[in-house]
């Protein structure tokens, strides 16, 4: 904590006749900081902590009464809970394992770019998508894989696809919506990357040069190791975000036919629960499992990644 | 240079070819394609311009589609969106300021919980906040979106650091020697230095709201959706999607291509225009401090 310990210091050799005033003045601040982070918290407590403990009280109960797990046991035996795990599971190994490769090759390959325009240029180009999340992505997506229309049907129909039909057949729609997360994502990360590239001190490159490492070798050795908080962070908010996957296989079971089931990920069966079924209690038990998930990965995060040293 | 050193920066630019490509062909076939017809679409080449007047017929189709849903759909999107930034900047900025640069009881953990609150996706939490907002019957109010929108985390952390990195102690103190007040000290020194992270802070909120799917879908149905719950719902309406779909109004493919280049166009329009400021926001997101 340096800034505590600097305002302390400060106090102490300042002189007495001062202090009073001190005292005066960090009470004004305290009352002024309070006063400013009013409003936040209120908003913290109302759509932070407020939905997370009434999903625990939902999760436990029914119909006021307290079940003890028995919200969670029903999900377990739901035949669609199990197949909705997989799925997000062979998604979740897909996606991460092509974004890790990808982004840090692609992040490395800009980052040797001389051409300091070009660069920035081809950045941009893979930044542009992440305009699109959400619903619009998933919609471009679908004329993409529509062998009839899509700009790469050669692709597609070399895969063996004739219609977005088989495009997104059970089997393939791990790889399809890893691609589009992919699409969307990558540059943002891309970017991020080539910061933490920047922050890598030149001399340090340039003395391996000077040694006879080759690029590959330099990446292997020094950029590589460097990067791997920001890598792991990547890889730790992908995770939780992959595992809450739902507008791309809700859109694409909506245009699909329904070879896309309703029911494919989890918070698509949290939202049957909730909506088709009105068991919320059910939908507040899926819904906290995920949650937990997300809270987890993130508490461990902050006070062990390395990235927020000020707390 | 050595043959293989050659070889090698070649097989390097064509790697970068193909995801420039990647990245980009997709983009570049929407723009184009509400400039056709569906048998257009198709039949020709996929890059192909079609004609203004096929436009302008797409352009019709999609905004008499159920006497102009489409612009309801845009208005409330635009409504929710602007509201939640005005209260996200009301809310956030004061609250990264006093984390960053005053003393008070409890600063410490409100700073740890925004770290975590931040770093859970936003999605996590869209049923439990629609299970409470059913409990007090806030269901198709627009608070619905406009309140949890304005639930910003990632804007106070920036803020926060924007604060302890950009501004010194010292300074303030300064002012506060010179007899300013501490409402003063806010409004007179930090504020006029804080262009930069509101900039921020307004772009990844306002870009993230607009493209935000989940929650609106549970918690604002029917005519009060905004533009990206509306997408979905035209998608159910194009025949070539839903065969056995049998509404009287239809939308064709390049109608739906187009709605889907308007929907995403503020946030287009924003990002080419921000583009530097979203450069350094995205690395100052999780800076070392």
């Amino acid at each position: 904590m340096t800034t505590l310990d600097q305002s302390t210091a400060r106090s102490t050799t300042s002189g007495r006749k001062a202090k009073g005033q001190r005292h005066s003045i960090e009470r004004a601040q305290g009352r002024m900081g309070t006063a400013f982070v009013s409003l936040y918290t209120l908003f913290l407590l109302a759509f932070g902590v407020l939905p997370a403990l009434y999903a625990i009280y939902l999760a436990f109960t029914k119909k006021g009464a307290f079940v003890g797990i028995d919200n969670f046991l029903k999900v377990f035996k739901d035949y669609r809970f199990w197949p909705a795990v997989e799925h997000v599971g062979i998604f979740l190994v897909v996606w991460l394992i092509m974004l890790v490769i990808l982004v840090v090759l692609l992040s490395l390959l800009v980052h040797s770019i001389g051409i300091r325009w070009l660069s920035t240029g081809t950045r941009f180009l893979f930044y542009i998508p992440g305009a699109l999340a959400g619903a619009s992505s998933v919609m471009l997506w679908l004329f993409v894989l529509d062998p009839t229309v899509s700009p790469v049907g050669f692709l597609l129909r070399a895969f063996g696809s004739t219609s977005l039909v088989d495009a997104v057949q059970v089997d393939r729609l791990p790889f399809v919506l890893a691609v589009i997360a992919f699409w969307t994502g990558a540059g943002g990360w891309i970017v991020v990357m080539y910061g933490a590239l920047n922050n890598i001190p030149k001399d340090v490159i340039e003395a391996a040069r000077v040694d006879g490492a080759r690029p590959i070798r330099i990446a292997w050795s020094i950029q590589i190791p460097l990067m791997r908080k920001w890598i792991a962070y990547m890889v730790i908010m992908s995770f939780a975000g992959g595992t809450q996957l739902f507008v791309e296989p809700r859109v694409l079971s909506q245009a699909s036919r329904g070879v896309v089931g309703q029911d494919y990920s989890l918070n698509q069966l949290a939202f049957l629960y909730a909506f088709k079924q009105s068991d919320f209690n059910g939908s507040a038990a899926i819904s906290l499992m995920l949650l937990a998930v997300a809270l987890g990965l993130s508490v461990y995060f902050v006070f062990k990644g390395g990235l927020f040293e000020r707390v | 240079m050595t043959p293989g050193r050659w070889l090698g920066r070649a097989f390097a630019i064509l790697i970068l070819i193909v995801f420039v490509l990647f990245f980009i062909v997709p983009l570049v076939w929407l723009v184009l394609a509400p400039t056709k017809t569906d048998r257009q679409l198709l039949l020709e080449m996929p890059f192909a311009f079609g004609s203004f007047e096929t436009l302008a017929a797409n352009w019709t189709t999609l905004v008499t589609f159920q006497k102009g849903l489409i612009w309801t759909w845009i208005g409330n999107s635009a409504f929710y969106c602007l509201a939640a930034l005005a209260i996200t900047l009301i809310i956030s900025i004061p609250a990264g300021y006093a984390m960053a640069l005053t003393e008070f009881r409890g600063r410490r953990a409100l700073l740890a919980a925004t770290l975590i609150v931040m770093l859970v996706p936003s999605t996590a939490l869209v049923l439990p906040i629609f299970l409470e907002l059913s409990a007090v019957k806030l269901i198709g109010n627009p608070l619905a979106a406009i309140l949890p929108f304005s639930f910003f985390p990632f804007g106070v952390y920036l803020t926060y650091i924007y604060f302890s990195t950009a501004i010194s102690r010292d300074l303030l103190d300064a002012a506060r020697v010179d007899g300013a007040n501490e409402f003063q000290v806010f409004t007179k020194i930090a504020m006029p230095l804080a262009t930069p992270v509101i900039a921020l802070v307004g772009f990844f909120n306002f870009t993230g709201n607009w493209n935000n799917y989940f929650l609106p879908y549970v918690t604002l149905p029917g005519r009060k959706s905004p533009v990206q719950v509306g997408l979905a719902e035209l998608l159910s309406n194009v025949p070539a999607f839903n065969p056995t779909n049998a509404a009287s109004t239809t939308i064709s493919l390049s109608s739906l291509a187009l709605g889907t280049l308007l929907a995403i166009a503020p946030v287009l329009i924003v990002f080419l225009f921000a583009q530097r400021y979203l450069v350094s926001g995205m690395t100052a997101g999780g800076i070392k401090g």
